[in-house]
């Protein structure tokens, strides 16, 4: 009997660790193969084994030194919307949702609600009337528009920041509001330090929504040395993605790094920010 | 005794600032003074011009006209850019009245705090005010600016496109004008052969796409999620991290990946099924087989974040709900069906509409992998993959039917909007938000 059971547990366990090294493989391949098509010589996408005989990194040094491309200028335009970008949303929104969270004014409830419906339009067809608008504002092919854009986008999608909030207790800015504090100072002293998580997730958010975007830039930007990482990204796809492919999987390989390796250790941050959100619905 | 708060009020309806003068706060009223200034120079020589342009869309075509002895081409209205630009006018317009009618209440509480006998405050004193009792409004001020002309703007403008027939080929500006046109638009998408199969026919594998999407990527979520923190399981960060890779990487580099890993000539994935000796599959480029490639590769980006959701629920299953069930005698399985997965199942609900919702606008799993390809010959403008929200975009930029994608815009919002505000409305956090506290 103790033995059958044993060897029952022994089984299940050899099953589930088959089955999680079958998913392991299915969720890293992909990644894996993009890498090492990047290393191996010759541009074509068909090769007869996963890793390549010889390595190279002549893809890499292509994408900086051929003047079709400016990788380098890419790669510097898209850090400064990104970096602005997650600047100016995680102030917005954490003040913003922050004032929805804390005080009962009138119109609270319709505006959550507003906010709630505009987030449920899809995005691109307010695209015609932005670039239009930007036009008119001269903003056209700058990065500013590029920022002010994003920034004002990210306001719509602060519920989770806003249900963060709501769970603090409101007895600890009552105390310091008795002991004198502004609005503004019992945000920065006592809600800031509190919402290091939540800062960390809107701030990740937004930083590769910016970093990523390649539709509404690609609308925007209209020379290529103001283009982002993510528009030449797409022009490099449309015009080599079939005869050079290596070249492509170089690209692809440096835009996705950093933001990868920012999620993975940031990971903590990330199951607080989602699960946060689902325990509040 | 009423003198002082109806003398500011009337004042202040005159002109902004003025009652604010009479009740000697000479820095607001200033300020207010200038506002309006600004305002009128602004709006004179645009209000005018705005309401013409969002009334008729403009009355001039372009053409040719005779001048002197040579025809020389004058330029007409553009209709979409006096839409806009009206717009925009009317929308700083409702602003400027809201400033307008705050002034004047305004004017009318201080004139009144004169009436019971008190000065009405300094600068300063309305300063700290503002940031101490109107802290909230001061804190939405800007976002709602931003969310006004970058969202509300663009919506109504998209909404009033509907009712009109700019579309190529015969009414695109600045070639020629653009007109209302009432219903005309829905009615087309809904009877005219050509729109009205190409809808339903999207419309439909929207709706299919949206549920297997859903089921796939929440099951496959949990199945993980249990396999991780079954019993006897070790490393278990280290499978976390694995799996969430998929997540990590951006949709723009991975989407673009899986399309060239299911190429159907070169591609690895037909390679690996010729070493088990099964033949090529038309991965991408026959309908059925790209709807099926769809929806695996949506499950390969979609469960790791039903994943790290439903690991962070299942931490907060109470321990001593297993232990009473020990008490009982329950087996692992039964513990797993009446503690674990109903537990699940009931703080994960309203994510679980939520991304069907967001399945219904799945734009990048679609676009960035098939581009909705393959063709399909009787659809207008779309392919066999394509979802609705894909379409639109096809509409919009690459063949100017601009009134029907904003028709089908709005169809979108509607199916949308119905599902989240009835999700909305029945979860806890908008009942009792106040609860916590």
């Amino acid at each position: 009997m103790k033995m059958g059971r044993k060897s029952a547990s022994f089984v299940r366990l050899t099953l589930s660790y088959l089955v999680l090294i079958a998913i392991a493989v299915c969720a890293v391949y992909p990644a894996l193969w993009v890498v090492l098509s990047s290393l191996r010589p010759g541009t074509s996408l068909f090769s007869t084994s996963l890793i390549p005989e010889t390595f190279t990194l002549d893809h890499y040094k292509e994408l900086f030194t051929n003047p079709s491309f400016r990788y380098g200028v890419w790669y510097l335009n898209t850090l400064k919307i990104a970096t602005l970008t997650m600047i100016f949303s995680t102030i917005l929104t954490t003040l913003s949702m922050y004032a929805l969270s804390r005080f009962r004014f009138r119109g609270r409830k319709n505006t959550l609600t507003v906010m709630l419906v505009l987030g449920m339009f899809p995005g691109f067809m307010s695209m015609i009337a932005i670039f239009i608008f930007l036009l008119q504002l001269n903003l056209l092919d700058t990065h500013a528009a590029l920022i002010i854009v994003y920034s004002a986008g990210s306001v719509l999608g602060g519920f989770v920041v806003k249900g963060f909030y709501d769970t603090i207790p409101r007895s600890l800015d009552e105390a310091a509001r008795i002991d004198g504090a502004s609005h503004l100072q019992v945000f920065i002293k006592i809600m800031l330090p509190l919402s290091r998580p939540m800062l960390t997730y809107v701030a990740l958010t937004t930083f590769t929504g910016a970093w990523v975007d390649f539709i509404f830039a690609k609308l925007v930007l209209r020379s290529k040395e103001n283009w982002t990482l993510a528009v030449g990204m797409w022009d490099l796809v449309n015009s080599y993605q079939n005869s050079n492919f290596t070249l492509f999987a170089a690209g692809a390989v440096l835009i996705a790094i950093p933001i990868t390796l920012l999620f993975v250790f940031l990971q903590r941050f990330l199951v607080q920010g989602l699960t946060s959100g689902a325990s509040k619905g | 005794m009423n003198r002082h708060r109806s003398t500011a009020a009337i004042l202040s309806v005159l002109f902004m600032g003025l009652g604010q003068l009479y009740n000697r706060q000479f820095m607001k009223g200033l300020i207010l003074i200038a506002v309006e200034a600004a305002a009128l120079v602004y709006f004179i020589p645009n209000l005018g011009k705005a309401l013409w342009g969002v009334v008729t869309l403009g009355e001039k075509t372009q053409g040719l006209e005779k001048v002197g002895r040579i025809m020389v081409r004058v330029d007409g209205d553009h209709s979409v850019n006096l839409l806009i630009s009206g717009l925009i006018t009317l929308l700083v317009l409702a602003v400027f009245i809201i400033i307008y009618v705050m002034n004047i209440r305004d004017a009318y509480r201080n004139g009144k705090l004169r009436d019971q006998g008190v000065a009405a405050p300094d600068f300063q004193k309305t300063w700290a005010h503002v940031t101490d009792k109107n802290f909230p409004h001061l804190m939405l001020a800007i976002p709602a600016l931003g969310v006004l002309f970058l969202t509300i703007m663009p919506i109504i403008f998209m909404i009033m496109l509907a009712f009109t027939n700019y579309a190529s080929p015969n009414h695109i500006p600045p070639k020629s004008l653009v007109d209302w046109v009432g219903f005309e638009t829905f009615a087309n998408l809904l009877t005219l052969k050509t729109w009205s199969r190409t809808f339903f026919g999207v419309f439909s594998w929207t709706i299919i796409w949206a549920v297997i999407a859903t089921v796939t990527t929440y099951f496959g979520g949990m199945l993980v999620a249990l396999l991780i923190e079954s019993k006897g399981v070790r490393f278990k960060k280290l499978w976390r991290t694995l799996f969430i890779i998929p997540y990590a990487i951006p949709q723009l580099i991975s989407l673009l990946v899986m399309r060239n890993l299911f190429n159907g000539q070169f591609g690895p994935v037909n390679q690996y099924l010729g070493y088990f000796g099964l033949g090529k599959l038309p991965w991408l480029t026959d309908p059925f087989w790209a709807k099926v490639t769809v929806i695996l590769v949506n499950m390969w980006v979609g469960i790791p974040v039903s994943m790290v959701l439903i690991l962070g629920v299942l931490t907060a299953i109470p321990k001593d709900l297993y232990e009473a069930a020990d008490v009982d005698g329950a087996t692992g399985f039964q513990k797993f069906k009446i503690i674990t997965v109903p537990f699940i199942l009931f703080s994960t609900a309203p994510i679980l509409i939520m991304q069907f919702a967001g399945n219904i606008n799945n734009f990048n799993v679609i676009f960035l992998l098939t581009n909705g390809d393959p063709v399909k010959g009787d659809y207008q403008f779309a392919g066999s993959t394509d979802l609705l929200v894909t379409w639109l975009y096809k509409l919009t930029l690459n063949n100017s039917q601009f009134n029907m994608a904003s028709a089908i815009g709005i169809v979108i919002f509607l199916i949308v909007a119905s599902f989240s505000i009835w999700n909305y409305r029945r979860s806890r956090s908008f009942k009792e938000e106040d609860m916590i506290q």
